[in-house]
């Protein structure tokens, strides 16, 4: 199987005053493309840094990251911008959808900023809608929302212009036992339907559903296991 | 998607919206007004001296038009060597006097014109007709309404009065034929026409021939500075004032107002400027993590610019209309308080609405919002994402 992440050495530090802290210290691994993996560890590990230096929100103090075979960690913002859009997914803990447009409109965002027509993208709007399940609330505002139904919509926007890899930050961290348990089988579904997903999280059922467990301490991996 | 977004983020908070709406209105009512102002005594005399279709005028050396009471002696002489030029068409000459009237109340003292009929250029009738003979004159509202008299009413006047004497000289009884509305004249000035003869036989032999002002018309196509120019040199006694002369004269007059008009202009801009700044930063300032979710999400930064200068231009369009019925009804009531500034004809607009006025103000101020616009959304959108939502997820 190929390699969909390929991340080597990678290095993230703060100025902080006079002295620059660490967040990643040298980071190294891969991830197939098909792959689930959970990245797991304690509260300022480096777990959500990392998920910003692969989401190419953020740029390494030194290291590569490669999507899909393309070097992602030196990009300018314009090709950056648009490398987001169509090849990398984001899931966000609190969901983070547009308050003024319905659910079906926040779907639609990044597909008309790929330069979609209005028909198309309220096709394929809809039909993710469905896939998430929330097909019959597609004119209702996040506001009108459950916030499991939220989070489906956000993976909804997330899946709309069939991104390479989803990256999600704490997915379930939000949401109680049970609307947790719905977002695990649909990142499942997902990932069964060959969606290549990254999950930081704090949720251990969470990161059980996923094929492979990376530990995080102190900016490096000390851990990486194969679930089943 | 980008009007959408715009279109709500503005709903969003209504109530922001209307009064930064309204805040702006009141910038572009002033800005439209300062507009109006610059150019518009400018605009309104030019357009007062073309009217009645006379491009040249003729006044004393030194002086303008009825600004002393210096004459040009052998005046008829001159109109008719005027009136043997080809490239005249007709020449109108005015003697500029004083009328006493006699009332039952004591007497009242008017502003005289001595014309021509025919070719008289300094009023316009409202009622009644022309002086046909020499005992007849017309009168202005403020004189009718002074001397209580009508029209066809026979009142007795002089060109003079002995206050000491309480005694007219110079006296006639005039036949008041028509209600004339003089165009040069103040509100409240009194003022009356009568033929021309009428009024230098009323003064006496002095004013044998005399003129105060002669306006010439001049063939179509003509060159009407060449021929003020060859004027005055035919006739070396007289200042000849073309119309353009006139309104440079104007525009040394009116400086203070141009200058004036200019910085509080500026002013109104600057602060409907600051206004909007002010209100695209709080609204921006508040979405700075919907920002930068939507940075992270693949939206490019122009696209943000361009909603959020979308957001402060739309309030700028909406505002600038409401701005332009404000400025007029505005600039109609302080016309009409300037109006009676001493001494400004009565048909001098202060404030003169043109359309191109209109469309500064109104590109000024749409220019304003979109640079109003661009300084917080380009702020907001070049934040780094990940940090933004870090302090987002915190806060």
């Amino acid at each position: 199987m190929s390699a969909m992440l390929e991340v080597r050495a990678l290095v993230r530090e703060y100025p902080m005053g006079d002295e620059r802290v660490a967040a990643l210290r040298g980071v190294t691994f891969d991830v197939d493309d098909g792959d689930y993996a959970a990245i797991v560890g304690p509260s300022g590990c480096g777990k959500s840094t990392l998920l910003n230096l692969l989401g190419v929100i953020d740029r390494p103090t030194s290291g590569t990251v490669a999507i899909g075979g393309e070097r992602v960690d030196q990009l300018s913002d314009g090709r950056a911008t648009e490398f987001r859009l169509r090849r990398i997914g984001f899931v966000f803990q609190r969901f983070y959808l547009m308050q003024a447009l319905s659910a079906r409109e926040n779907i639609e965002l990044p597909l008309a900023e790929a330069g979609l027509g209005k028909v198309a993208r309220r096709d394929r709007a809809r039909a993710l809608l469905d896939y998430v399940g929330l097909g019959a609330r597609e004119g209702h505002r996040p506001s009108q929302l459950s916030g499991g139904e939220q989070q489906r919509v956000a993976i909804a926007r997330a899946l709309a212009n069939s991104p390479k890899i989803v990256l999600a930050d704490e997915p379930t961290g939000e949401l109680d036992a049970r609307t947790g348990a719905e977002m695990i089988a649909l990142f499942e579904r997902l990932n069964a339907d060959g969606t290549t997903i990254v999950v930081v999280t704090h949720d251990e059922d969470l990161a059980r559903a996923a094929r492979r467990m990376i530990h995080m301490r102190d900016g490096v991996i000390v851990g990486d296991e194969r679930a089943r | 998607m980008l009007f959408t977004l715009a279109a709500a983020s503005l709903i969003r908070h209504r109530a922001r919206t209307v009064l930064a709406i309204l805040g702006v209105s009141v910038s572009a009512a002033m800005l439209l007004d300062m507009v109006m102002l610059s150019s518009g005594m400018r605009v309104s005399f030019g357009s007062l001296l073309t009217s009645q279709g006379y491009q040249l005028r003729l006044a004393p050396k030194g002086t303008l038009p009825f600004d002393t009471e210096a004459t040009i002696k052998d005046g008829d002489a001159m109109v008719s060597q005027l009136l043997a030029r080809p490239e005249v068409v007709a020449v109108s000459p005015v003697f500029g006097g004083q009328l006493y009237i006699l009332t039952a109340h004591g007497v009242i003292a008017s502003s005289a014109l001595g014309v021509i009929p025919a070719v008289e250029a300094d009023y316009e009738l409202s009622s009644g007709r022309q002086p046909a003979t020499a005992n007849e004159m017309v009168a202005n509202d403020a004189l009718l309404a002074a001397t209580g008299a009508s029209l066809g009413d026979t009142v007795h006047v002089g060109s003079g009065f002995d206050s000491q004497l309480r005694t007219l000289t110079g006296e006639r009884t005039l036949r008041i034929v028509g209600r004339a509305r003089f165009i040069y004249m103040a509100r409240e000035q009194k003022g009356a026409a009568l033929p021309i003869e009428t009024l230098r036989a009323m003064q006496g032999r002095d004013a044998d021939g005399r003129v105060s002002l002669a306006m010439v018309r001049l063939v179509p196509g003509q060159d009407i500075e060449s021929e003020r120019a060859a004027l005055e040199r035919l006739f070396p006694r007289v200042t000849v004032i073309s119309i353009a002369e006139a309104l440079k004269q104007v525009d040394e007059r009116r400086s203070y107002f141009t200058q004036l008009a200019v910085i509080l202009g500026a002013v109104s801009l600057v602060v409907g400027f600051l206004l909007v700044t002010t209100l695209v930063t709080v609204s921006v300032n508040e979405r700075i993590g919907e920002i930068a979710v939507m940075r992270a999400i693949g939206v490019h930064r122009w696209r943000i610019v361009a909603q959020i200068v979308l957001e402060a231009s739309a309030m700028m369009l909406v505002a600038s209309p409401v701005g332009l019925v404000l400025g007029l009804v505005t600039a109609r009531y302080l016309n009409s308080i300037l109006a009676n500034f001493p001494g400004m004809p009565e048909r001098i607009d202060f404030f003169y609405f043109q359309p191109s006025a209109a469309w500064t103000s109104l590109g000024l101020l749409a220019l304003s919002g979109v640079l109003a616009g661009i300084y917080p959304s380009w702020r907001s959108a070049s934040l780094p994402i990940a940090i933004t939502l870090r302090q987002e997820a915190v806060g």
